[in-house]
């Protein structure tokens, strides 16, 4: 058959052209990818054995009531709740400064220097970055340095004293962790509020100043709200990626486990398959649910 | 003589919308024929139907006498010049031309001489190395021309050619057009919104509305004789009078359409002609066209309607100035009867 | 058209524009940090100042073998896998850039979920089917995990570039006489090739440096960012972590910079109109 007759045959018969597209990539996400997640939920209704350590393969809410009832495990989702949620308003506010210069007042070649050096963080290696905090964070490191030259080594221990935030050292803190989390996820904060903001157009601002607003007023009444969407695409993103991330945590951890962390060791040391994915079912509906809400503030027509 | 094209009961429907509404017609070779209507009116898909990159829902579509339903773009005698040319950017403009030939395999040498026969023919002979982007709207349009005829097709098909040119070119490039398919002999069909451009060139005219065929005739006679209210709006903005107008300005419920340059504007006091028929209102606007004056009136049964007068008639009429009452009046045979 | 100057009335403010400039130094700040690390004489502690500069570190990191075999294994996995996501991405993404069906929504949202969840969902299911199905982690498993988010990668990039491309270049080939192949050769293809090359080099850079999926489907196997995530913890020779990470730095930056340039719009070659 020649290619001609061949492309004739298709041009006749469009939905086997798009099945014969379809059918290698649809077969490995079919299998691999949604095979894996409904494996994942199945382990998590099974549940592991006290005496033989193995998994029982039977349907059991068993795993999900130990989630829920045992209080060290309601702990360890509040918390890593709580970090996503702080997270998620630091980014927001310290892209903010950012993301409105790049958006509204650079131009040309500051503008491209603005973007390069907003994705560039973002492009380098993530396990390279969180170990660089690592090292900035230690004892010896830039910022104990820093603080000593500033003379705030006592208002850094006195932060690390503080139950809740702090912990043993920067490196191995509450604190320590927020730091690192902020840094890692701001690019993809201050990413789609430039493009949100850049998509105000200017002639809405000539007409607020027209009518008599304040640049500071012409800000929070007319550039912010447009700008919500932005930082609403954006926060999905700071949320859902703390929320599910255990390197940090572990590597620049206060003792309170996350539950990241918690997936990570259940499966390991524990070989707790069901309980690990019991967890790890959390963060996908505490994503399902922070994307509905974000959806209402438009954070879908911003990405 | 076969039709070229014959549309027979074709219908396109997309969801809910009937984009293409049971049309049927014919379309003679070597004719020059324009397909009128507004957006949406379905003329762009009768276009596509012809072209083959829709097919119908139901009824046939017949190039030369044969059902080309089935039948991929690629293996009809037909071409196209896009709305938006649709030039390729990473290929030169004698590239772009060769392209017909060069997929039919034609060797290198062969096409890129008929390429540059074509581009002399549109003018455009010593542009043949550089890339569209470097070209004015103007000349990608004529690209788009010489890339459309080198393939010799028996019909050339133009979606809106000359929306995007500004009016002198528009003018120059509507010559052109006509005596290029005078010269080609070739059957053109063209697309279009602009009444005006439909008058001008075409042979006939078939006016779409809503995915129907309103009407299908010459421009004289869809100008002079409309057959139904749309079209008499639509071409030449005449004022139309439906059934209750009608009964009230004429005694009977037969709709009609009266030309604005068939109005007479009179004071209203002035006796009624004794073979025409009048209607009485007060003058909203008063427009200067430098030659004729366009006035509006408010009919007293309703409508606003526009009187097209001389400069010199109009003149005359000094004194009647926006809200005083007037009479328009016409020759009972200047009303044209419609259908609907 | 030529471009207009803005004539800004409104400048902004001390505040804004010291946040900008600061929070922008702070972000570079850290890998900038880790690079001169890797030149530091001291090799017990992260002091800084840093006493001394030299490029012993890097002598060592070349002659260990276990950082060289982490290496290849980080390279064949990253290669293997963006070969896979190269041809399903595309595929799926030719499919998608302007079909219309029912079920299309669902199907474009299964090609994204992949890096809209966490990536530790993704690692743990995948271990999760490996566990229920009795497979053993291997090459293989590492492979299959990082092609799924590869090929989200591709995908996007390849769905976009088509996207971008009016539905009229293609009629107008096949108008001209050029049937899908002949279409796909000569006016589509050329249009795609530098998002099929950015998607591919993106796909790599994302393999070689991914550690969340991989920790999970690795088994005894151990890529770069393994070897990287183990030494945090035993700190031997911190120096030569530190080289390790600048050699991550160039192996992931440089395609994805590369990447970057190709995919920028590149109005001569893009618009005809």
């Amino acid at each position: 058959m020649t290619l001609r007759a061949a492309s004739t045959f298709f041009y006749r018969r469009p939905y086997w052209y798009l099945a014969l597209l379809l059918v290698p990539p649809l077969l490995w996400f079919g299998t691999v990818y949604l095979g894996s997640l409904f494996a994942l939920l199945a382990q998590s209704f099974y549940r592991i054995d006290d005496f033989t350590a193995q998994v029982v393969r039977e349907p059991t809410l068993a795993t999900y009531k130990q989630l829920v009832t045992q209080p060290a495990n309601v702990d360890i989702v509040v918390r890593t709740l709580v970090m996503a949620i702080t997270v998620t308003l630091a980014c927001a506010v310290i892209a903010l400064p950012i993301a409105t210069y790049m958006a509204r007042y650079a131009s040309g070649r500051m503008k491209a220097l603005f973007y390069v050096g907003v994705m560039l963080p973002m492009w380098t290696s993530y396990l390279v970055k969180v170990y660089a905090w690592r090292l900035l964070l230690a004892k010896e490191g830039i910022i104990a340095w820093v603080n000593a030259k500033l003379g705030l080594t006592g208002l850094l221990e006195a932060a690390l004293a503080t139950p809740g935030i702090g912990g043993p050292s920067l490196s191995s803190s509450y604190i320590g962790m927020f730091i690192v989390f902020v840094y890692m996820w701001l690019p993809f904060m201050i990413l789609p509020m430039a493009a949100a903001l850049e998509r105000v157009p200017g002639s809405l601002l000539q007409a607020s100043a027209d009518l008599g607003a304040r640049p500071s007023q012409t800000f929070r009444n007319v550039v912010l709200p447009l700008a919500v969407p932005g930082i609403a695409a954006g926060s999905v993103f700071t949320f859902s990626l703390t929320l599910g991330d255990y390197i940090i945590p572990s590597v620049v951890g206060a003792p309170g486990y996350f539950i990241g962390m918690m997936v990570y060791v259940q499966q390991g040391t524990a070989g707790n398959i069901p309980l690990a994915a019991a967890f790890s079912v959390v963060p996908i509906v505490l994503i399902f649910v922070y994307l509905s809400i974000a959806r209402r503030f438009g954070a879908f027509d911003a990405l | 003589m076969t039709a070229a094209i014959e549309f027979r009961g074709v219908s396109r429907v997309f969801g809910d919308v009937r984009a293409v509404d049971d049309v049927s017609f014919a379309i003679e070779p070597g004719e020059f024929f324009e397909m009128l209507g507004p957006s949406g009116s379905g003329k762009t898909s009768c276009l596509r139907l012809v072209a083959g990159f829709d097919s119908p829902d139901g009824g046939q579509v017949l190039l030369d006498g044969e059902d080309v339903s089935s039948v991929p773009p690629y293996d009809r005698n037909v071409n196209t010049v896009f709305q938006d040319y649709a030039l390729f950017p990473h290929m030169t403009v004698l590239e772009n031309v060769a392209y017909g030939p060069r997929v039919r395999g034609v060797d290198a040498s062969t096409r890129a001489q008929r390429a540059r026969e074509m581009l002399d023919l549109v003018q455009l002979g010593l542009q043949g190395e550089r890339r569209p982007a470097q070209l004015s709207g103007g000349q990608r349009q004529r690209v788009a021309l010489a890339r459309a005829l080198i393939n010799q097709p028996k019909v050339l098909l133009l979606d809106e050619p000359l929306g995007a040119l500004d009016l002198k070119l528009r003018e120059e490039m509507q010559i052109e057009l006509k005596g290029l398919q005078r010269r080609l002999g070739i059957t053109f069909v063209y697309v279009t919104h602009d009444q005006g451009e439909a008058l001008s060139m075409a042979d006939r005219v078939a006016v779409f509305n809503k995915g129907k065929l309103e009407q299908l005739a010459a421009p004289r006679e869809l100008y002079t004789r409309p057959a139904t209210a749309f079209v008499a709006r639509f071409v030449g903005g005449a004022n139309v009078a439906d059934a209750t107008l009608a009964q009230s300005i004429s005694g009977t419920a037969q709709p009609f359409a009266i030309r604005a340059e068939n109005i007479a504007v009179v004071p209203e006091s002035a006796a009624a002609p004794a073979t025409g028929i009048s209607a009485a209102g007060v003058v909203v606007a008063v427009q200067y066209h430098g030659a004729a004056s366009r006035w509006q009136v408010k009919l007293d049964a309703g409508d606003v309607w526009s009187a097209l007068i001389t400069e010199e008639d109009s003149r005359a009429l000094n004194g009647l100035a926006v809200g005083t009452r007037v009479k328009l009046s016409w020759p009972r045979e200047a009303a044209v009867t419609l259908q609907s | 058209m030529p471009s207009r100057k803005q004539h800004r009335h409104d400048q902004p403010s001390w505040l804004v524009r010291i946040g900008a400039f600061a929070g922008l130094a702070f972000m570079h700040i850290p890998v900038l940090v880790i690079i001169l690390y890797a030149f530091t004489t001291e090799d017990r502690t992260y002091q800084f100042p840093p006493p001394g500069l030299t490029l012993r570190w890097f002598d060592v990191a070349f002659a260990r073998s276990d950082i060289w075999q982490a290496l290849s294994m980080s390279l064949g996995v990253a290669a293997c896998a963006t070969a896979i996501a190269l041809v399903l991405g595309t595929l799926a993404a030719f499919a998608l850039a302007r079909a219309k069906f029912t079920g299309k929504d669902s199907i474009a949202a299964l090609f994204v979920l992949p890096i809209a969840l966490p990536g530790i969902i993704t690692g743990i299911a995948l271990l999760a089917a490996m566990k229920l199905a009795g497979v053993d982690a291997s090459f293989l498993t590492i492979v299959a995990g990082h092609a799924t988010f590869c090929t989200v990668i591709v995908y996007n990039n390849v769905i976009a570039r088509l996207r971008r491309l009016p539905p009229s270049w293609v009629e107008a080939s096949m108008d001209l006489g050029a049937d899908a192949t002949q279409t796909l050769r000569y006016v589509l293809l050329p249009q795609v090739a530098t998002a099929f090359l950015a998607g591919g080099m993106l796909a790599f850079a994302l393999s070689f440096d991914e550690i969340i999926v991989t920790i999970f489907t690795a088994g005894k196997e151990r890529t770069l960012p393994i070897w990287f995530f183990n030494e945090l913890f035993r700190p031997r020779d911190r120096p030569v972590t530190n080289v390790v990470a600048v050699i991550v730095i160039a192996v992931t930056l440089i395609p994805i910079l590369l990447a970057y340039y190709l995919t920028r719009p590149d109005d001569e070659h893009e618009t005809a109109r």
